[in-house]
Formats: C-alpha cells, sequence, structure tokens
C-alpha cells in the first residue's frame, strides 16, 4: 500500500518527506536497537520517540516512514535531518495501540504474516 | 543537461509517463440534479474551476466556474446542473501515455479533461496543465537524481587499479555523549559503501552494525574512532575508544545486558542489544576491552559477491 493512502486514510499530519512509497509492512516499538533488529526494508514505524536518532534508525534500515503517536512533535533538530534524508514522519493524535489497530484493518500487518 | 538534451528527454518523457502518474485522482463530483446554487460551495472550497458531474458513476457532464457566472447574472441560480452543464465532453483514458493529453490540451484549449478507465468507463480522475507540468517535473528530478548516483558510483575502481592488493581506507570520529551527533558515521559510512556499488544487503549489515557501535560510543565514552578497510574480499571495520572498557566482556554480549543510565534509556537505547545485534548482522566480530584504557571492537562482512549488476 502507498504511504500516501495511509496519511489519508489515518488523518495523519505529514511533517517532513516525500510520502509517495510503497510501505510493505508496519513496525511499533520504542527501543531503538529492537527496531534494527527486526523491522525491515519499506516498514513504517509506530514510536513515542522524538529526538533525531530515529532519522538515523529510519535511514539505515530504509523503512517507509515514521509514525509519532499520542500527539508527540519531533524535535526540531529531527525535523531538519528527516527533512534533509528523506524521511517521511508523520503524527497522530492516537496513541500506538489504536494505530496500529488501524493500520491493521487497513491490511498493513507485521513481518512475520507477508 | 543541456538544452537540446532536456527538450528531448521531455519529449521522452511524455511518452513513457501514463495519464495514471500524474492526473489529481482525489476528485470532487456533482450529481446532475443539483441545484447551480449549490455550486459555488463545492468550487469555493475546493478551490477548483470546474467538477464533473456524475450520475451511477457514469461521467454525464462537466459543470464550470464560467457555467455559474452566467447563470448568476440571468438570476437562474434554480436550474439545475443538467441543464447547464457542458454535455458533448472529451475525456482521455488512464493508461494513455502524457503525450496524448498534451495534444488534446493544444487541440482544444480546455483547462482540464476527466480521466476514466478503458476497462469499465467510471471516472477515475482528472487532469489539468499543471498536472502534466508537476508529473514531468517530478519525473525530471528523479531522472536527474539517478543521473548524478550513477556518476558517483565508483564500482569498477577495485578493477581499475593495478596492484597486488588493494584496500580503502575511510576514517569516522565519534563525539563522546553528544546523541544529536549520533548515528553520522555510520550515515556516512552507508553513503559510501553505496557509491562503491556495494549490494545493498552487505551495505545495510555494515551501516547497522557501526551504528550500533557508533551509538555505544557515544553512550559510554567520550570519544572514539571508526576506520573502515574495504578490500575486493572484505569489509573490516574497526571501533576504538579510550573509555571506561568493559569489566565483563562475556556478560556484555549477552542479550539484554545494559549498564545505560537513566538518560541514554530515556531515548530508546540501552536494551542490551547493540552488541548482540551486531554479532547478528556481521560475519566476525571480535570484542577486546581492558578497565580504564579502552574497548576495541573489529567487525567483518564478506564480500562474496561484492559488486552491484551496473
Ligand atoms: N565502548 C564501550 N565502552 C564501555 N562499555 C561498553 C561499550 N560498549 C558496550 N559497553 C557495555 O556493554 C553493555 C552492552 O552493550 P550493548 O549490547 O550495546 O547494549 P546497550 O548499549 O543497549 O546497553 C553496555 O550496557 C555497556 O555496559
Ligand atoms: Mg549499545
Amino acid at each position: 500500500m502507498n504511504l500516501k493512502d495511509i496519511v489519508k486514510m489515518l488523518d495523519l499530519k505529514v511533517v517532513s518527506g516525500d510520502i509517495d512509497r510503497e510501505v510493505s509492512a508496519g513496525y511499533s516499538s520504542d527501543l531503538l536497537s529492537d527496531v534494527i533488529a527486526n523491522a525491515q526494508k519499506d516498514n513504517i514505524w509506530i514510536t513515542l520517540q522524538i529526538h533525531v536518532n530515529i532519522v538515523a534508525v529510519a535511514n539505515l534500515q530504509e523503512l517507509a516512514g515514521i509514525i509519532l503517536v499520542n500527539g508527540r512533535q519531533p524535535e526540531q533538530i529531527t525535523l531538519k535531518k528527516a527533512e534533509q534524508e528523506n524521511i517521511p514522519i508523520l503524527l497522530t493524535e492516537l496513541p500506538t495501540f489504536e494505530i496500529v489497530g488501524k493500520l491493521y484493518e487497513m491490511g498493513i500487518h507485521g513481518n512475520s504474516i507477508n | 543537461m543541456d538544452n537540446n538534451k532536456t527538450t528531448t528527454k521531455i519529449q521522452e518523457l511524455t511518452y513513457e509517463l501514463k495519464i495514471d502518474d500524474v492526473m489529481c485522482k482525489n476528485i470532487e463530483t456533482v450529481s446532475s440534479k443539483m441545484p447551480i446554487s449549490q455550486l459555488r460551495d463545492v468550487l469555493y472550497k475546493k478551490r477548483i474551476s470546474g467538477v464533473p458531474v456524475v450520475n451511477d458513476d457514469k461521467l454525464v457532464g462537466i459543470v464550470s466556474i464560467e457555467d455559474f457566472i452566467k447563470c448568476m447574472e440571468q438570476e437562474e441560480m434554480d436550474a439545475l446542473v443538467e441543464d447547464k452543464m457542458t454535455k458533448n465532453i472529451k475525456t482521455l483514458y488512464a493508461d494513455e501515455p502524457l503525450v496524448h493529453a498534451v495534444k488534446k490540451f493544444e487541440k482544444y484549449g480546455f483547462g482540464r479533461f476527466p480521466v476514466l478507465s478503458r476497462k469499465d468507463k467510471k471516472l477515475v480522475g482528472i487532469i489539468t496543465k499543471s498536472d502534466i507540468i508537476k508529473g514531468i517535473l517530478k519525473k525530471l528530478e528523479s531522472v536527474y537524481h539517478d543521473e548524478e548516483e550513477r556518476r558517483y558510483r565508483a564500482s569498477h575502481i577495485f578493477n581499475d587499479i593495478v596492484a597486488d592488493e588493494v584496500f580503502l581506507k575511510f576514517q569516522y570520529f565519534v563525539e563522546g555523549k553528544n546523541f544529536d551527533k549520533a548515528g553520522e558515521a555510520s550515515t556516512g559510512l552507508k553513503k559510501t559503501l553505496y557509491r562503491l556499488g556495494l549490494s545493498p544487503d552487505i551495505i545495510r549489515r555494515a551501516a547497522i552494525s557501526t551504528y550500533e557501535a557508533e551509538i555505544n560510543i557515544v553512550a559510554y565514552t567520550d570519544g572514539g574512532e571508526i576506520i573502515a578497510y574495504i578490500d575486493p574480499h572484505q569489509i573490516k571495520i574497526i571501533i576504538i575508544d579510550k573509555g571506561p572498557g568493559i569489566p565483563d566482556v562475556e556478560k556484555a554480549l549477552q542479550p539484554g545486558f545494559s549498564t545505560a543510565p537513566g538518560w541514554v534509556r530515556e531515548l530508546g537505547f540501552g536494551a542490551g542489544m547493540g552488541l548482540p545485534n551486531i554479532k547478528k548482522f556481521t560475519d566476525k566480530m571480535t570484542l577486546r576491552s581492558t578497565v580504564e584504557k579502552g574497548t576495541h571492537l573489529e567487525i567483518i562482512i564478506k564480500l562474496s559477491d561484492y559488486r552491484n549488476e551496473d
């Protein structure tokens, strides 16, 4: 599914990056090493971490984008880096459980299912 | 790109791109039985100058801001859309090349064309001249980007150099305790490996393991350095610091073991998975450490087939 459609259907606020790209599956974790170990290329990542290292992790893993939950705003430097590296950062007021549920309903599953 | 080259490239793109690639898919429609008086809201809210008229998924006309203004002047606001809309409309199919749209715009001088799917003749989008321009610019940008990348590639480097042994060395310095800069060395190494034309899987494994080691330097020491040696057979990365050292290396290698302080954990590090991740993503890992002297980590990733296909 295209990230554009996810953004539209979940009413996410796009604050950086080009959202015209395919999403393979989803991964949710607030531990960066866990994301590094278990997320896969083109995953959408759901987290409440907002500091600049989320961009590095997304970049290394070539993730499709990062959804920040609970209405959390990224730090300024995070935004700047994300813009530089073209990593989509998307904001939602919803908590993780809800947003993951909605993604699942839309057909975005975990890596093990695909 | 010089002028001539750009022109031919644009022409090429108008054949290559499909109408479906550039058209607007998120379209507003109205029904033919809607009174003209309600048209204002639709056009105004969406900031559009015309809207397709659809009954049961079938396109029956198009109604524009000019039609609305005429009705206003003639005080016919109660008229229905179907009485005032243009009925014999020219359309395009989504799978037609962009050049067909360009020709139709030239020929008819309209501001927009509704786009139908060839299969079921349903309305699937609308295309304006500005959609065409935007679509071509976007494509040009990505074409340009690819060309830049290709120019940067140095995949042939090992083949071109004549020597008994060749290795490349890249060195990065890592600041301690500065999480704002953490990741810059590994991201830099990743870009470099990409330009060397190494395969994506190799690059990913090298970059991820370097990142975890870099984070450890940032979290636990006052700084250190990363040196990558690349030869036709392997990437060797050495990560050194003069920090506090690790008292029990065996223990540090166990998944989940962490001495990360609270502020590091708050940032999402300190899961005790860094060293295990490095082990997982590399072919060989050697960790040596002396308390109060520092830590020396060496990792090797083999390049069985070291080049991308060009
Ligand atoms: N360069 C280093 N200098 C000192 N201690 C280190 C270094 N790298 C790792 N360690 C120690 O090893 C432990 C495990 O490291 P790691 O597996 O990366 O997990 P984490 O960093 O999440 O704690 C760390 O908590 C720390 O005590
Ligand atoms: Mg670590």
